[in-house]
C-alpha cells in the first residue's frame, strides 16, 4: 500500500471532481414524488367532482333556498330543496354520539394511560382495535336489529323502527377508539416530570390524572373530539340502516331522521339518470357535508400540531 | 438510623374514596366498551348460525332466503381486497419513502403534501364514493365494475397506508442510514436496501389493517354501483355486488329470514375482517424491533 501525504494540499480547489449527477437517483426521486402527489390529485378531484356538479345544481335551485330552506322533498313532483332537516338531522345524530363517545373514550384513554398496568395495556389495546375493525354495515345491523329492540321492550323508551338513538349510541361506541388511542397519545406526551412534580407535592393519582395530565394534553383530547365529531357526522352506514330515512327538523333522537350521508348513500344506491336535478342534488348534499368535515378535520390538525410542539 | 412507617394519607379517608370512584368510573368506560362489543359478536353468531350454512358460501343469491347464497359477493370481496393491496401498497409505501426520506420540509408543496393526506384521511368514506361516482363510473366511462370499485376503495385505505408506513420508516435509527452512505452508498441504496428491509414489519402490520378496512366498507361502493342482484361469479371488468353491500341488502329486506342471512353474511364478513386483525397485531408484536 503506497503512503499518501497528507500535508500536501491539493494542487487547487477547483480541481476537485464535480459532483456527478446520478441520472437514476433523480428517476427515483421524480417516481417517488409522483406517488406523493397522487393524493393530492386525488383532493383535487374530489373537490372538481363535488364542485361542477354542484354549480350547476345551484344555477337550478338558488343557494339561498337550499341553505335555508326547511324542506327537503328533492324526488316529489313539487320538489323542494332545503338542506336544513338533513343537517340538523345529521348534527343531532353526531351531538347523541358524542355524548356517550366523548365522556367513554376519554375515561378509556386514562385508564389506559395513567392507570392500567403495562400488561393490562397490552391485553386492553388489542380489543380497541378489534372494536375499530368492525365494519359499519356490522353495527349499523346491530343498532336495527337489537339496540331499537332492546330499548323499546327492556329499558321501555318509546323509539320508532328507525330512530336517531339507537344509530347515536351504536355510532358513539364506534368512536370511542379513536378518541381513547388519539386522546392516550395526547397524554403520553405529556412529560413525567409534570406527573412526578404532582406527586412531590402531595396529590395522589386522581389529582395528578384530572388536574396535571388532562389539562395538559386538553389540545391533543380536543383534537380527538373535533375529530370524533367529523367521523360523526360523516358515517353512512350506521345511520343509514338504523335512522332512517325521513327528512325532518326535529330534536327528539327517539324519531325517524335523515342525515346528509344518508341522503347520499339512499340517492346514489338508486338509478337515478345522470344530469337530472335528483342526480346533481348528490353532489350538492356532497359538498356541504365535505365542507363541514373539512373545516373541523383543519382544526384538529392545528390543534393536534399545537400539543406537539410544546412537548417535543 | 430506624425506619419510622409514616402514615402519609391517613389523615384524608375520603381522598382515598375518591380516588376508588374515580377508578371504578374508569373501568366502567371500559367495560361498556367490551361489553357492547361481546354482546354484539355474541348477538351476531347466535342470530346468524342457522344460516350460516354451505349454500351461503357457495350459492347464488336469490328472492328466496331459504335458497340465497353469497358466493358472487364473497368472492367479488376476495378481489376487491386483492386490487386494494395491488394499489395501495406501492403507491402508500413509495409517497411515505418520498415524504420520509427525500421531501425537504422548507418547500411549500411537501407541506402540503403532508396537511393533504393527513385530511383525506378523515374525509368520509361517501364522498370517496362520489368521486367514484362522477369520474370512474360515469365521468372516464369504466362502469359499475370491479375495478372501479378496487380504485376507489385503494384512494379511501391510502391515507392509512401512508401514515402506518411513514410511522415503520421514521423508527428506523439514523446510525444504520449514516453507517451506509459511510460505505458510500447512494440515497436509493440506503432507502431499498437499509431502510426499507427495517420497516417491513410495520408496512405490513399497517397495509393488513388497511386491508381489513377496504373489506368491511360499505358506503362508497353502494356509490359505485356494488348492484343489488348479481347471479354469476364476478370478473374485473364485469358487474359485481360485494359481501357488505349484499349484506345492507339483505338488511333492507322485510323478510325475517333475510335478517337471518344478513346475520350469517355479517358473521362470514367479520371472520374475515377480524382474522387479518389478528394477524396484523401478531405481526406487530412478533416483530416489534428494539434499536
Amino acid at each position: 500500500m503506497t503512503s499518501v501525504d497528507l500535508t500536501v494540499p491539493p494542487p487547487s480547489v477547483t480541481a476537485l471532481p464535480r459532483k456527478r449527477i446520478r441520472w437514476g437517483e433523480q428517476l427515483v426521486h421524480l417516481v417517488l414524488f409522483i406517488a406523493a402527489a397522487i393524493s393530492v390529485l386525488t383532493t383535487l378531484g374530489i373537490v372538481l367532482s363535488l364542485l361542477l356538479p354542484a354549480l350547476e345544481f345551484f344555477r337550478e335551485v338558488s343557494p339561498v333556498d337550499f341553505f335555508t330552506g326547511t324542506t327537503w322533498a328533492p324526488l316529489f313532483l313539487d320538489a323542494r330543496f332545503g338542506v336544513v332537516p338533513l343537517v340538523v338531522g345529521t348534527l343531532m345524530i353526531s351531538f347523541w354520539s358524542a355524548l356517550v363517545a366523548f365522556p367513554l373514550g376519554l375515561g378509556v384513554a386514562i385508564y389506559l394511560s395513567e392507570y392500567a398496568a403495562p400488561r393490562a395495556t397490552a391485553f386492553l389495546k388489542p380489543i380497541l382495535e378489534i372494536l375499530a375493525a368492525i365494519p359499519t354495515v356490522v353495527l349499523g345491523y346491530f343498532a336495527l336489529t337489537f339496540v331499537t329492540p332492546f330499548l323499546r321492550n327492556q329499558l321501555g323508551v318509546q323509539v320508532e323502527i328507525f330512530n336517531a338513538l339507537a344509530a347515536s349510541l351504536v355510532l358513539g361506541i364506534m368512536l370511542i377508539p379513536t378518541i381513547a388511542t388519539l386522546s392516550e397519545d395526547a397524554m403520553a406526551a405529556v412529560p413525567r416530570d409534570l406527573r412526578d412534580g404532582g406527586y412531590a407535592l402531595g396529590a395522589d393519582k386522581l389529582q395528578v390524572s384530572t388536574r396535571i395530565v388532562v389539562p395538559a394534553a386538553v389540545s391533543g383530547i380536543i383534537a380527538a373530539f373535533v375529530l370524533g365529531f367529523s367521523r360523526a357526522v360523516g358515517e353512512t352506514m350506521i345511520v343509514l340502516i338504523a335512522a332512517g330515512q325521513l327528512a325532518q327538523i326535529t330534536f327528539d333522537p327517539r324519531e325517524t331522521i335523515e342525515t346528509i350521508t344518508a341522503f347520499i348513500g339512499a340517492t346514489g344506491n338508486g338509478d337515478v339518470p345522470t344530469g337530472s336535478i335528483e342526480y346533481k342534488t348528490i353532489f350538492a348534499v356532497g359538498l356541504t357535508l365535505f365542507v363541514m368535515t373539512l373545516v373541523m378535520n383543519l382544526i384538529s390538525i392545528r390543534l393536534v400540531r399545537k400539543y406537539r410542539e410544546v412537548y417535543e | 438510623m430506624t425506619v419510622v412507617d409514616v402514615p402519609i394519607a391517613s389523615g384524608r379517608p375520603r381522598r382515598a374514596w375518591r380516588n376508588r370512584l374515580f377508578q371504578g368510573a374508569m373501568l366502567l368506560c371500559m367495560l361498556v366498551a367490551f361489553g357492547t362489543l361481546a354482546v354484539l359478536l355474541v348477538d351476531t353468531a347466535i342470530t346468524g348460525w342457522p344460516a350460516l350454512s354451505q349454500q351461503l358460501l357457495t350459492g347464488l343469491p336469490s328472492t328466496l332466503p331459504e335458497e340465497a347464497g353469497a358466493r358472487p359477493a364473497i368472492l367479488a370481496t376476495l378481489y376487491l381486497g386483492a386490487l386494494v393491496l395491488l394499489f395501495s401498497v406501492p403507491i402508500g409505501v413509495l409517497t411515505a419513502i418520498y415524504l420520509e426520506e427525500y421531501a425537504n420540509r422548507e418547500r411549500w408543496w411537501n407541506r402540503a403534501i403532508e396537511v393533504n393526506i393527513q385530511n383525506l384521511a378523515a374525509v368520509p368514506a361517501i364522498v370517496y364514493g362520489i368521486l367514484g361516482l362522477a369520474f370512474i363510473v360515469r365521468g372516464i366511462g369504466v362502469g359499475r365494475v370491479v375495478l372501479a370499485g378496487g380504485l376507489i376503495l385503494t384512494l379511501v385505505v391510502l391515507p392509512t397506508v401512508v401514515v402506518a408506513s411513514r410511522e415503520a420508516i421514521r423508527a428506523v435509527p439514523d446510525s444504520i442510514r449514516q453507517g451506509a452512505f459511510a460505505l458510500g452508498a447512494t440515497k436509493w441504496q440506503v432507502v431499498w436496501r437499509q431502510v426499507l428491509p427495517a420497516a417491513i414489519p410495520g408496512i405490513a402490520t399497517g397495509s393488513i389493517l388497511a386491508l381489513s378496512r377496504a373489506v368491511g366498507e360499505t358506503a362508497p361502493l353502494i356509490m359505485v354501483g356494488a348492484i343489488t342482484y348479481v347471479a354469476f361469479n364476478p370478473t374485473l371488468l364485469g358487474a359485481y355486488t360485494a359481501l357488505p353491500v349484499q349484506i345492507y341488502n339483505w338488511t333492507r329486506q322485510p323478510d325475517v329470514d333475510f335478517q337471518t342471512l344478513a346475520a350469517a353474511g355479517a358473521i362470514v364478513l367479520l371472520v374475515i375482517v377480524l382474522s387479518m386483525n389478528a394477524v396484523a397485531i401478531f405481526l406487530r408484536n412478533r416483530y416489534r424491533k428494539q434499536w
